[in-house]
């Protein structure tokens, strides 16, 4: 993947999976730990929970004006609502990361460059389906590897993290990354 | 005491924090450590963070029964000797203008912080910039107000203080007009060394050599000398028309005039002291957008994408500062220009105050307004476009 000048990360799912804390860790690890600039900003409605909810990261090497996702280049979507709802927003060619147990129907899936992360049942293997926004993590990890450093992710993970769930989502954030290592083959630039 | 203290507070650094937290950080380098609230979205983060950082760093957390005492709280606890704040948001904000309207006749510094969300009543909750006009008018009665609109988590901190700093030397409500885009995203937040922070203290009589017997609250150079309560200083003062020495028992048309235009000028006539603008591109450019706020920061990318795209030479002006309104810096920087654009979350607000400063200096205003999200820059992009086809 090319250095981009403006890097747009869109994740959604329910309220309640965790999607504002996976942005705040991308948002803190490319910022704090990667000295780039990012921008992190949640919807915000009374629908929050168990509505669609999306976190939403803006990176790029130089300055970011308007701090939400124009065309996003990564999408994350945890269920099919936040799919239908948010998958507009996506570019053509773009990632879009899904859950195939949630997600059962992705429109003009050939626009995309899709991958199916099995997020809640790897979750559920770790230790809890609360495990799911960090598994996601791990499977996005590949397609930004060459923009940010693994440790400067897990730095970020064990900052937002309660102490005692730590270890576990570093396991999940493990199995996700294993995941797509293991069912795709990732193209380098 | 306060050395044992200082770990709390935030190292120089970067960080990557919310504006609602940015703004508490700033308030707390500020000096302040009275906070007084009551929760409302979108402005509940700035109290959370208040709650956990106050009672850290010495200072007091109270929640209040509603947004009247939460405003009327600031004005005892800043008489008292303390730098006082509030945050709440739209419908709250209206309930504090009595405090607002109060305290600009008692003199009293204070920082109120709006994190704006659409109306009429209770309107919504996501992103406004509806309140600017209530923010100068909404208090009754005559009085300048200064407002402050911050646009990013950097200057979510650094216009806290600057609210402070300028509360406590033009001994006046100050308002931080923010919004829930900036309020509640994430960002980096420089907090530079120490030293490098201005604050700006009230200036007390003792500092000034005057004496208990020769203190006149209300002394009628621009600036009178603040007493605290409890010093020996006779602190009197009411929210009435008064004299010098803060009483009103000599009722005259002409005590009159001079209290209240007193008021008035000491903000009016320092605006170019208290005001600031920032520009790009402004010379010699064919048209402009005025903004402030978050909304600044959609203009600043649609301004470039139109210079780049068709080669408009469109210029770009953020007011920091919405009150008092910088129409001298206005003037100073905008020579002539055919159209200037006011992207507002609102229905066009400021463009009222825009349009009367330069209505000799272009050929039209247009607003374009956005209710509830903030503009995207092909929002912007588009209806510039438009006009100029």
């Amino acid at each position: 993947m090319n250095i981009y000048k403006r890097l747009e990360i869109r994740i959604a799912g329910f309220g309640g999976q965790g999607v504002v804390t996976v942005g705040k860790i991308l948002g803190t690890a490319f910022t704090v730990f990667e000295g780039k600039n990012s921008v992190n900003s949640q919807s915000y409605g009374p629908e929050s929970r168990g509505g669609a909810c999306k976190s939403e990261v803006i990176v790029s090497d130089g300055e970011i004006n308007y701090p939400h996702v124009r065309r996003a280049d990564i999408f994350i979507a945890l269920s099919q609502l936040a799919l239908d709802t948010y998958i507009s927003d996506l570019k053509e060619g773009g990632i879009l990361i899904v859950d195939p147990n949630s997600v059962k129907n992705v429109p003009e899936r050939r626009k995309y460059d899709v991958y199916e992360v099995s997020t809640t049942e790897i979750a559920h293997k770790v230790g809890g389906v609360k495990f799911q926004n960090c598994v996601a993590l791990g499977a996005l990890y590949p397609f930004i590897k060459d923009l940010i450093k693994e440790t400067s992710l897990r730095k970020a993970i064990s900052e937002s993290v309660p102490a005692n769930t730590l270890k576990v989502n570093m396991t999940a954030f493990e199995r996700g990354k294993r995941y797509i290592k293991e069912h795709y083959v990732i193209e380098e630039n | 005491m306060k050395k044992s203290l200082d770990r709390y507070l935030l190292q120089p650094g970067v960080y990557y924090l919310q504006g609602s937290q940015a703004c508490i950080e700033g308030a707390i380098v500020a000096g302040c450590r009275v906070y007084g609230g009551y929760p409302i979205t979108p402005a509940t983060e700035v109290m959370e963070h208040a709650a956990l950082r106050l009672p850290q760093v010495g200072g007091r957390f109270i929640q209040m029964e509603d947004e009247i005492a939460s405003a009327c709280v600031l004005i005892g606890a800043t008489w008292a000797g303390a730098k006082a704040m509030t945050a709440t948001s739209s419908p709250g904000f209206s309930l504090m203008q009595e405090a607002i309207s109060y305290a600009i006749m008692a003199e009293t510094p204070l920082v109120i912080v709006n994190v704006q969300r659409p109306g009429p009543g209770q309107g919504y909750i996501t992103a406004s910039q509806e309140d600017v006009m209530q923010a100068r008018w909404g208090h009754h009665g005559e009085g300048s107000i200064i407002a402050l609109a911050p646009a990013s988590v950097q200057e979510m901190f650094e216009l806290t203080i600057e609210a402070f700093n300028l509360s406590e030397q033009w001994r006046t409500p100050v308002l931080v007009m923010a919004e829930e885009p900036v309020a509640h995203m994430r960002e980096r937040l420089v907090i530079p060394p120490k030293d490098d922070i201005k604050i700006v203290n009230r200036k007390k009589p003792q500092d000034v050599g005057i004496t208990p017997e020769n203190y006149l609250p209300r002394s009628h150079d621009i600036m009178a000398p603040m007493a605290n309560w409890g010093e020996g200083y006779n602190v009197n003062h009411v929210g009435l028309v008064h004299l010098e020495d803060g009483n009103v028992t000599k009722y005259s048309p002409r005590m009159h005039y001079e209290c209240i235009s007193r008021l008035q000028q000491k903000i009016e006539g320092n605006v170019n002291k208290i005001a600031r603008v920032e520009t790009e591109f402004t010379e010699g450019c064919e048209h402009l957008v005025v903004c402030y706020g978050a909304v600044s920061r959609s203009s600043i990318e649609a301004v470039k994408e139109a210079r780049e795209e068709r080669g408009i030479e469109i210029g770009f002006l953020k007011l920091v500062t919405l009150w008092p309104f910088p129409e001298a810096k206005l003037r100073e920087i905008v020579g002539e220009v055919d159209t200037i654009f006011v992207p507002e979350m609102n229905l066009g607000m400021m463009k009222h105050p825009i349009t009367e400063s330069l209505r000799d200096r272009c050929r039209r205003v247009v607003s374009i307004p956005s209710l509830g999200i903030l503009h995207s820059p092909e929002y912007i992009l588009s209806k510039i476009y438009e006009e100029l086809k």
